[in-house]
């Protein structure tokens, strides 16, 4: 009868040996858990630069106006109606009206052409509007559609709008995103390759132990559930060091970027790893190093039997 | 009770360790296995305690005909033997408490009970006094006394030992058996194999005798 509390005795039993065995060998301990730890702060850290980017990049975009001339023949209050009806779209969240005078005073002051304009028989500029696109409608291929419907507007001459840029930083970002999936991949075998090797070593090790255990009756359960509370402990401290690397890398960068955000006049603050964020992580280094620990030991234990 | 029917046992390198044995031990009896060395007499015992399977024949222990064990019955199995071999397989950097606790671990006794078995088992073959000490701390009877304790703290029904005298003189090899002759008293069924034929002579026991493979006797 094996009630509640046997059961917890017994992996209470199994996890304080893991731990015991663990401290008991201090700097190979800490060697293994510093590598586990930096394997997992890459990706961490990358994941991090992804998303502060997309936060960045994801404000830019959504600053990404049209720019529509009208005809030169269109009167103004055609324009405004234009402008007034163009405002009611969901696409559209803003509409400013820029009337041939003010945008005429404007490039004068700007230009300092202003003798040469004055020297014109009449206005040659067009009333123009510029159009923000809402948050929710601000993607490319939804801006360069808008921007298509627009020019085929009888009063307008040209929409203009650069997205080319846009279209390059979302490729970018995306291609980060790609680059932090390969390098989580490649470093979580990575880190399952590590422990399942301290496993197989500490599996050799324990030989006789092993043996012994099971010429007395010990199953492959018990013997195998101290090796896996092992991986899991170098995978969760593992994880507690990814978490101290990635956040003193934030907290470095965090000072020069947050230069870099008020040269151009941003706000901008990168942000850290949140507390599920944390979590994650460390559950992640948990269940590597548990898997890491299981595969090491279906393979190296499965050898070992008792003998006589 | 342990029932070999016409067992014979080839080890993978073809080597035929056991021809077409039978035999039979009642249960409480108590029974020495002779014969030279490379007889077979380890491999008889290998088949009791499962470490081996037999080639052809059958192996009853308890009423269980190991046989038709799968591999994951076969801890629940071993629980019930005390298994003692000469290369006692104590674990060297453990004190003397923790080998003799370790058959009540796996078997997860509860901690109460664990610490009353093991101090009588330590009682039982004399060496109470030196549950803390680790094993290379003892002189080699002792160590095989220690290897009796494990053998019988979870209070099997069977014991076995593989020349448990072995590296012993004869007046530390007599206390031994004596130890041995005494569980078998209190209702335990003992087989030991040995070639220590003046100390068989000397106990009078029910002797099964080995020679090639085969029973002689
Ligand atoms: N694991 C093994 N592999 C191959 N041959 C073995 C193995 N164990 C024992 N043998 C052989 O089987 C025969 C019987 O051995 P064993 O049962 O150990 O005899 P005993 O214990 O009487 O000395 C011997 O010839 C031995 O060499
Ligand atoms: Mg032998």
């Amino acid at each position: 009868m094996i009630t509640p509390s046997i059961w917890f005795t017994r992996h209470m039993q199994a996890l304080l040996s893991a731990l015991g065995r663990v401290l008991r060998r201090p700097m190979a301990s800490l060697l293994t858990t510093v590598v586990i730890g930096i394997a997992l702060s890459f990706p961490a850290t990358l994941w991090l630069l992804v998303k502060n980017a997309e936060q960045v990049t994801g404000g830019i975009a959504e600053a990404v106006d049209i720019t529509v001339y009208l005809k030169t023949e269109v009167p103004l209050e055609e324009a405004e109606k234009l402008a007034a009806s163009l405002k009611l779209r969901n696409s559209i969240d803003e509409v400013t009206l820029i009337p041939a005078e003010q945008g005429l005073l404007e490039f004068r002051d700007r230009s300092g052409f202003g003798a040469a304009l004055d020297a014109l028989p009449e206005n040659p500029l067009p009333h123009v509007l510029v159009l923000r696109p809402s948050t929710a409608h601000s993607s490319a291929d939804e801006v360069e559609a808008l921007k298509t419907d627009l020019a085929g507007f009888p009063e307008v001459e040209a929409a203009q709008v650069d997205t080319q840029w846009v279209r390059r930083l979302a490729a970018i970002l995306q291609m980060l995103e790609d680059l932090f999936k390969a390098i989580a991949l490649m470093l979580g075998v990575g880190v399952l390759a590590v422990i399942g090797n301290v496993t197989r070593l500490e599996i050799g090790a324990r030989r006789a132990e092993i043996e012994v255990t099971k010429l007395v009756g010990g199953s492959n359960a018990f013997v195998r559930r101290p090796f896996l509370y092992e991986g899991l402990l170098f995978g969760a401290i593992g994880g507690l060091i990814a978490l101290a690397i990635t956040q003193a890398v934030m907290f470095a960068l965090d000072i020069p970027v947050a230069r870099l955000a008020t040269l151009y006049g941003s706000e901008f603050r990168l942000a850290g790893l949140g507390a599920a964020d944390a979590a994650t992580l460390l559950l992640l280094g948990a269940g590597l190093g548990l898997a890491g620990a299981w595969l090491g030991a279906a393979r190296h234990l499965s050898r070992i039997e008792a003998r006589g | 009770m342990i029932r070999f029917e016409r067992v014979s046992k080839r080890y993978p390198n073809g080597r035929e360790a056991l021809r077409d044995v039978t035999l039979q031990i009642g249960a409480g009896e108590f029974v020495f296995l002779t014969g030279r060395s490379g007889a077979g007499k380890s491999s008889i015992l290998k088949l009791v305690a499962l470490l081996e399977r037999a080639t052809r024949g059958s192996v009853t222990v308890n009423g269980q005909d190991t046989g038709s064990l799968p591999a994951r019955a076969i801890p629940a199995f071993r629980r019930r033997l005390g298994v003692v071999f000469q290369d006692h397989q104590l674990l060297m950097d453990r004190p003397v408490y923790d080998n003799v606790a370790l058959p009540l671990i796996v078997s997860d006794t509860p901690f109460r009970d664990i610490d009353k078995r093991v101090r009588a088992a330590l009682d039982q073959v004399g060496l109470l006094q030196y549950e803390r000490a680790l094993p290379l701390e003892l002189s080699i009877g002792e160590q095989q006394r220690v290897g009796i304790a494990r053998a019988v703290v979870a209070r099997p029904t069977i014991l076995i030992a593989d020349e448990p005298t072995g590296n012993l003189d004869h007046a530390l090899a007599r206390d031994v058996m004596q130890l041995f002759k005494r569980f078998q008293e209190v209702g335990v069924t003992v087989l030991i194999a040995t070639h220590d034929l003046t100390l068989v002579h000397e106990f009078g026991q029910r002797e099964i005798h080995i020679a090639d493979g085969q029973v002689i006797a």
